[in-house]
């Protein structure tokens, strides 16, 4: 009788959300962020005077200031892991596979001392000043200096996320461009171990700190970095060997590349290793052999939809940022604010000032005045600080909400004011501008017989420079790597052939263009 | 200009590629530099020398002469020999066999025969080297001038490209 269930009754429409709940919001999120971008590009008035970045940013707002109105549950999207493991690596991996890898290599040593020392430089000065104008009460809180260092560790690495951001739309000369972005990329090996250093130390305490703790920080630096190239290098390898047998099975190339890729960056994450190195070598070695390998259609694929994946990602992750700000619990304050925030361009503009008059000691192109300018104000923050920053645990640093208000306050300041700002400072200051295109026949070939006549030179003078050991590498590779590793193995000089197939195309393209009705 | 310690250590390096000590290097004596000997442009940078000098040997002031197109551009103290010109001449002979300033089709698949290697089809080097020359060729002569050469790399950064830091 009364005990019985209701009888149960077969619906014909039946709400149950719960089940796709989360891959609906991701949904929503991707639809909502693209739509955003859409009607920036629709509104060219506001796209001249703002980055994307900055748009996106306020769009986070407004959909944070909703969501926090509408209802009280906290919803924070961006959690560190969501960040590292699924938003950074395609950006990250977008910009290692069409890194200009002959601008790389040129600058290298420039690019290695503005993201090793430059960072621990500014770490260092900015952890210390920050203590010591805390140990003057201006805070009012107590400052520890492992808190200060663990801060200033995260805050004063260059974002590649941000810096591809602003970049990408102010088209500066190549060597500016690869001095900024390489740095960008290459300083997260710093990031990584000066974080993982201080935290380790802040949860130790400073009393028992010894010296060889600082030792092994300095070692394992070596290990975080080496270890994070070699990962993707190999991974890299095992990519482009992989794809010498897919001839038969076109329709999978592209993935070998995304999962081998983002495998490479997840091994070097297990063992705490630089992932962004890891990704980034990955990309970097495995379109010298991937490309040989794969159809020209795959070709097409990967390169739309790593396009696809990294724009998708960094709209998403500034939208995110914005959304973040209004949900955090903040804890403002205001001289530390500000004074975060004096340091971090301070310092910046000091180290660029130092470090490029040491690297113009051994350069062909000196950096000037100008460069040095837009080298300093270049130097953006952004998600990866805020991730990072998401990670302390409040329990050893009490401090860590204060510390959260101010990253995101260095990241508005640097992603809106500089990044608004440095369009017209550009302009103002009349840098050389890049123009994109590609190569001529008549530039391959020539360039090429200058690349060896400098080679030959330089064994002649018997000063080995950048030539002498690309010509070697180039030998190498053509000799023990390109044979196992490329399916149609050719020859030296691919890319001159590279060039012909090429200009031979669009010439067919354009004859078929043409004589429409012939054919 | 050149400091008085580079001359040295480029004379250091002279005598030390000098094995008869006689004060001039010979052809054998280039070639003995290893990597010198499997470049493929090898033999014509070591005529590079040889024409300057006139005859076959090269002393030391032959020497820094042809080295001195590879000093890299200082901009308030314009030199002759290492200007863009001066070092497009160089990278032009490398081409230019008969030095009737002019690369025929010829001369331009002698070079990419020796880049490319053997693994390449003849006709599909011909093919290259016919694209490149129509490419540049601007009086329709069907070969490339000095003129026309300096044109087709307007674009490029051959003060960059063709200077060494070492000799600055």
């Amino acid at each position: 009788g009364d005990q019985q269930s209701p009888k149960p009754e077969y619906h014909i429409v039946s709400v149950e959300f719960t089940r796709v709940e989360t891959p609906f919001l991701i949904g929503i999120w991707i639809l909502f962020a693209s739509i955003a971008k859409i009607g920036f590009h629709m509104t060219p008035k506001l796209n001249k005077i703002f980055p994307e970045s900055c748009l996106l940013i306020a769009v986070g707002v407004i959909v944070g200031l909703l969501l926090f109105q509408a209802s009280s549950v906290h919803i924070s999207p961006l959690t560190p892991d969501t960040f590292f493991l699924y938003m950074l690596p395609p950006i990250i991996l977008d910009a290692g596979y069409f890194m200009p890898n002959r601008l790389f290599f040129d600058h290298l040593w420039t690019i290695l001392l503005f993201a090793v020392l430059g960072t621990i430089f500014n770490t260092m000065s900015i952890g210390v000043s920050l203590w010591l104008l805390g140990k003057s009460g201006m805070f009012g809180y107590e400052t520890p200096i492992l808190d200060m260092l663990l801060f200033s560790a995260l805050i004063s690495a260059v974002d590649p996320v941000a810096v591809l951001a602003v970049f990408e739309e102010i088209h500066v000369n190549e060597i500016l461009y690869i001095v900024v972005f390489g740095e960008s990329l290459l300083n997260d090996a710093v990031t990584v171990v000066l974080y993982h250093m201080f935290e380790a130390y802040s949860e130790m305490g400073p009393s028992r700190i010894i010296y060889t703790d600082v030792l092994t920080g300095l070692a394992s630096f070596f290990v975080v970095a080496i270890g994070g190239t070699v990962i993707g290098v190999v991974w890299g390898f095992i990519t482009g060997f992989v794809t010498r047998f897919t001839h038969q099975v076109r329709v999978i190339e592209p993935i070998f590349i995304f999962v081998m890729a983002y495998l490479a960056y997840l091994s070097a994450e297990i063992f705490h290793m630089s992932g962004i190195l890891a990704i980034t070598f990955c990309g970097i070695t495995m379109k010298n052999y991937v490309e040989a390998n794969i159809s020209h259609k795959s070709h097409t694929t990967v390169k739309y939809t790593m396009k696809m994946l990294s724009s998708s990602s960094e709209t998403i992750i500034f939208m995110f940022l914005g959304v973040a700000t209004v949900n955090n619990a903040h804890n403002w304050n205001t001289w530390f604010v500000v004074m975060t925030i004096v340091f971090c361009s301070v310092y910046r503009v000091l180290g660029v000032i130092v470090l490029s008059a040491l690297a113009n000691q051994f350069r062909l192109h000196k950096l000037d005045k100008v460069e040095k300018f837009v080298m300093s104000y270049g130097g953006l923050r952004g998600a990866v600080a805020f991730a990072l920053v998401l990670l302390i645990d409040p329990k050893h640093v009490p401090l860590q909400p204060m510390f959260v208000t101010t990253t995101i306050a260095v990241i508005y300041f640097t992603v809106f004011i500089q990044g608004i700002t440095i369009k017209p400072l550009v302009k103002i200051l009349n840098v050389k501008r890049a123009e994109k295109r590609k190569p001529t026949m008549n530039e391959r070939i020539h360039e090429r017989i200058m690349d060896h006549t400098m080679a030959g030179i330089e064994d002649i003078v018997g000063k080995h420079g950048n030539h002498h050991v690309r010509d070697k590498f180039k030998r190498f590779d053509n000799k023990f790597i390109r044979p196992y590793l490329v399916r149609d193995y050719c020859g030296a000089e691919p890319k001159i052939l590279e060039t012909y197939s090429k200009l031979a195309m669009k010439d067919a393209l354009d004859y078929i263009r043409r004589n429409a009705s012939t054919i | 200009m050149v400091t008085p310690n580079q001359i040295e250590r480029l004379y250091s390096r002279f005598t030390s590629l000098d094995r008869g000590d006689c004060g001039t290097l010979s052809r054998e004596d280039f070639l003995r530099i290893p990597e010198l000997a499997i470049n493929p442009l090898g033999e014509r940078i070591v005529n590079a020398f040889f024409e300057e000098s006139g005859n076959d040997r090269v002393n030391f002031l032959q020497f820094m002469q042809v080295l001195a197109r590879f000093r890299p551009i200082k901009k308030n103290s314009p030199n002759r020999l290492n200007s863009r010109q001066q070092k497009l001449r160089f990278a032009f002979k490398m081409y230019d066999l008969d030095n009737d300033d002019l690369i025929s089709k010829d001369e331009l698949l002698a070079i990419l025969h020796m880049m490319v290697g053997a693994n390449i089809s003849e006709e599909q080097l011909t093919s290259i080297a016919e694209r490149t020359i129509v490419e540049a060729d601007e009086n329709g002569d069907g070969m490339i001038s000095f003129e026309e050469f300096c044109k087709a790399l307007e674009r490029t950064d051959v003060e960059q490209k063709m200077s060494i830091r070492f000799l600055s």
